[in-house]
């Protein structure tokens, strides 16, 4: 795969992009409450080895767009492909690592961190194996890449927000993704563990040609990173690279500044 | 090794008292460690409910001359997929659809069970138990669905832990939640048919949830809440069963009082500890 390939300003909702594999996808997609539209007519790609930001103001779609895309929810119209299959015919998810928004933990369960990440190793299809040797070192692995080693063994309910959000980031980690989908992960994690989770971020698309799909509203830690961004508001508003947003202008598209995320308003 | 009549210590020198034990223990054991899981998908009263549904089953069975296991078990696994298909449409915590249930059951078979011939002692059994009379057949049979429970959860630990903790990210993930959810459903209609017969629905139901209760107040992690929940499941059947014989009194009910004692003991007692260690820590 070529990282140096140029990228199309605007390559949506192509089979890839830049010739590279398509991970996620997603064509006319349209989702609504009655006839109360809250997505409509969205095209995206997300490829190997990219780094997509998805961005817009509260309410504007971006989390059910995510569960469209996963297939948690079946469209309106339109389709959307995960691995360039429908999501829901998929029982194998090959290597997906997801983040969602607010993972319903019940506090009275103990559980710990290490059986909480443990879980993303069920995405490969072989739910009912044990874990092997491989599986344990990659857990491992993926607690230390969100600087979790030391609490490890410590109930997941005994942990600060923050630290909890870290260990479902882990969870996706686990998977050795080769897409991570993410709903606004690092919401309230502290800048120490936002740096360390864009190290990580950063290492899976160099290293082994991930595509990311983020959604955010803190992306000053991985501003510097993304390939492109996506700025939803029901419809795609603006899909290519930040400087090119950052040229036409954030208030070219009818978003109010103040509700997309600061290094937007700082390109602006 | 069931059957014959084993050298124990009193209470439980005589064989009768042996086969209620093991029966007791068996229970003790395979019911916390599907509650487990249970518990955590806010289901605790399903082992109740699913118990009134097999109850009408078994008002079903006598009035047509059928087996009464069989229709039970019918009944059962039909309330208990009923229940899950409420649950996961509704997307609401399925204590509505459980009250649902559990009431229409057991009215049902109570209108079953009067037209068939009135309420006898044998139906009593049922909702109570009759440990003291197992037999051997009741024993064995119980024992062997008791290990292939435990075994299945054991197997699928990792899997069903995913689906009731975080339902949709385990969708997501590819594994296959409602395979997992129905098999759940249907493990729990089987355990409490199966141990409805020799212990009553009662002491199966209670068990479900008593022991998951204590043991998640003091587990560190979800293995440790599994071994320690069914540890304690094992412990109140033994204990309870002692009791019974020594105050002569109904041995599913003391049983479970003996686990709501472990539960209140478990409370009072790690609430004390968290106060002395918040002191501690307060003083460092």
């Amino acid at each position: 795969m070529d990282l140096t390939a140029p990228e199309s300003p605007r390559g949506r909702g192509s089979e890839s992009i830049s010739g590279r594999e398509e991970l996620l996808g997603a064509a006319g997609l349209s989702f609504g409450y009655g006839r109360d539209l809250v997505i409509e007519d969205v095209d995206l790609s997300v490829g190997a080895g990219e780094f997509v930001a998805l961005v817009g103001p509260n309410g504007s779609g971006k989390s059910t767009l995510v569960r469209l895309l996963l297939g948690s929810l079946e469209p309106l119209a339109g389709e959307s492909r995960l691995f360039r299959r429908p999501p829901r015919s998929l029982s194998r998810r090959g290597r997906l690592g997801y983040v969602p928004q607010r993972p319903n933990l019940s506090s009275e369960l103990p559980a710990t961190v290490r059986e909480i990440v443990a879980a993303g190793r069920l995405t490969d299809g072989r739910w009912w194996r044990p874990l092997s040797r491989i599986d344990r070192d990659e857990v491992d692995h993926a607690i230390a890449s969100v600087g979790l080693s030391d609490l490890s063994r410590r109930p997941v309910n005994a942990l600060s927000g923050g630290q909890q959000q870290r260990a479902f980031i882990a969870r996706a980690f686990a998977s050795e993704p080769s897409l991570l989908v993410l709903d606004e992960p690092i919401a309230g994690v502290d800048a120490a563990s936002q740096r360390l989770f864009r190290d990580s971020l950063v290492h899976l698309i160099r290293e082994h040609g991930a595509g990311v799909l983020l959604v955010s509203h803190e992306l000053s830690a991985v501003a510097d990173d993304v390939d492109r961004v996506i700025v939803l508001k029901r419809r795609v508003l603006f899909d290519g690279r930040p400087a090119d947003l950052a040229a036409q202008g954030v208030g070219s598209l009818g978003v109010h500044a103040e509700d997309l995320p600061i290094w937007l308003e700082q390109l602006a | 090794m069931i059957v014959a009549d084993l050298v124990l210590p009193f209470p439980f020198e005589l064989g009768f008292m042996q086969r209620a034990l093991v029966a007791c223990v068996a229970v003790g054991a395979f019911a916390p460690a599907i509650g487990v899981f249970l518990v955590q998908k806010r289901l605790s009263l399903i082992g109740d409910g699913i118990g009134h549904v097999a109850f009408a089953g078994v008002g079903a069975g006598l009035l047509a001359g059928l087996a009464p296991l069989w229709t039970a078990l019918a009944f059962a696994v039909a309330g208990s997929l009923g229940i899950e298909w409420f649950r996961a449409r509704r997307r609401t915590s399925g204590d509505v659809a459980l009250a649902i249930v559990f009431y229409s059951g057991i009215a049902l078979g109570v209108v079953l069970i009067s037209l068939g011939g009135g309420l006898s002692a044998d139906v009593f059994a049922y909702l109570f138990g009759a440990p003291l009379t197992v037999r051997p057949t009741e024993v064995r049979s119980i024992v062997a669905l008791g290990l292939g429970i435990l075994l299945t959860v054991v197997a699928l630990r990792r899997a069903l832990f995913s689906v009731v903790t975080d339902e949709e990210w385990s969708q997501v993930a590819g594994v296959p939640v409602g395979a997992l959810n129905l098999l759940l459903a249907v493990l729990t209609a089987v355990a409490v048919v199966a141990a409805m017969q020799v212990v009553g629905i009662l002491l199966v139901a209670a068990m479900m949830v008593l022991p998951v209760a204590a043991a998640q107040m003091i587990a560190r992690s979800f293995k440790g809440s599994l071994t320690i929940s069914v540890a304690i499941g094992i412990g109140a059947s033994i204990a309870g069963l002692a009791v019974s014989r020594m105050a002569g009194s109904a041995p599913s009910g003391t049983i479970v009082l003996v686990a709501a004692g472990v539960f209140v003991v478990v409370a009072v007692a790690s609430r004390t500890v968290r106060r002395i260690r918040g002191t501690v820590e307060a003083d460092v």
